[in-house]
């Protein structure tokens, strides 16, 4: 079960990688990202998770005393939250970025934007 | 062609080393250190039944609170970008087909549904799964269902940044608010821990991820409604 979540975490990495490096129009590279960023946020889910455990949420089933036997590590969740909330910023502003160049050159095509190119 | 070869040249040698962890990979069978402290003291401590809201609002809050930072830098940037790009008297130039019946009233029905249904899941984040940058976007989504509806919408950025900087500002407080009443900066026992599980009770964390989930959906709508208005 881990090891399905980490292989596809790791794919999801490399196929959003390979369209971000090949793609050249700049929306399809903003979507690669989201997806690479994906992976990244499933393989942290993943390393955290212990087969057999449950959600680190306290109630009637799961009491404190028992506790630490009995949750996942709460660690990388809130780490991954803190990833997709700035995963959402990074994307925002890679989309208005977008936007301002098309109006500058009107097209979204990356090789046409040779400015910084040397 | 060579550029294709040297791409898959590169990812070739990645997926090598994600294979090489992946080989190495053995499940943990017990909590680490950190992840054992806060399984069993959390509830001494916060008073909170989800132990990840607990590291994000009282543990860890600082950093939630450069989080939000950076997400309130985010939505400022997209604004001033895209404010910069409006044409004069570019607002309805563009015809657009009106949405359909379904749609228009499906809005009008799903709208205050939806909103509702954030304010429940930043309200209990201490108690349930969710919290409030989980509630915040579901907030905005009443925002993009409005704009799908009608593209041409225009939502009071006043209110926005009001709703915003209010919350921000709040949360600030309670922050300091814990240096001096309690233990440190964000500590949430200002308030009293009340009842294990019950709605009123970690102290101050429901009200900090309610001025979260504000915040949060505050700036994600306008980060939308930006977006939306610069299409004109």
């Amino acid at each position: 079960m881990v090891y399905v979540a980490l292989i596809t975490g790791f794919v999801l990495i490399l196929m959003g990688l390979y369209g971000a490096l090949t793609n050249r129009n700049i929306l399809r590279i903003i979507v690669s990202f989201t997806i690479s960023s994906t992976g990244t946020n499933l393989v942290l889910i993943a390393v955290g998770y212990m087969s057999g455990r449950t959600a680190p949420i306290l109630d009637e089933a799961v009491n404190v005393a028992d506790a630490a036997a009995r949750i996942i590590d709460p660690v990388p969740q809130a780490l991954v939250l803190t990833a997709i909330v700035i995963g959402l910023g990074v994307t925002a502003l890679m989309l208005t970025y977008a936007y301002k160049l098309y109006e500058t050159k009107r097209t979204l095509d990356i090789s046409k934007y040779t400015d910084l190119k040397w | 062609m060579t550029k294709k070869f040297v791409v898959l040249l590169l990812l070739a040698g990645l997926s090598s080393m994600f294979v090489g962890l992946l080989l190495g990979y053995s499940p943990d069978t017990a909590l680490n250190h950190t992840a054992r402290y806060y399984a069993d003291n959390t509830v001494a401590d916060t008073g909170a039944a989800n132990i990840v809201t607990a590291i994000i609002v009282t543990y860890r809050g600082l950093d939630t609170l450069g989080e939000v930072t950076v997400l309130f830098l985010t939505a400022t940037i997209v604004a001033l970008i895209l404010s910069q790009a409006r044409q004069p008297g570019g607002v309805g130039s563009r015809k657009a087909v009106a949405a359909g019946e379904l749609l228009q009233t499906g809005s009008r029905l799903l709208v205050p549904l939806i909103l509702l249904f954030g304010a429940y899941v930043f309200v209990n984040g201490h108690l349930t799964p969710g919290g409030g940058f989980q509630g915040g976007a579901i907030v905005a989504s009443a925002t993009l269902l409005m704009l799908l509806t009608d593209p041409f919408r225009r939502f009071s950025h006043r209110l926005i940044s009001v709703l915003e900087s209010i919350s921000g500002v709040l949360f600030v407080v309670i922050g300091v608010l814990g240096l001096v009443l309690a233990g440190g900066f964000l500590d949430n026992r200002i308030l009293p821990l009340g009842a294990f599980g019950s709605l009123f009770s970690a102290g101050a964390i429901p009200v900090i991820y309610t001025l979260i989930g504000l915040k949060v959906g505050a700036e994600f709508s306008s980060m939308m409604a930006s977006l939306s208005e610069a299409e004109d």
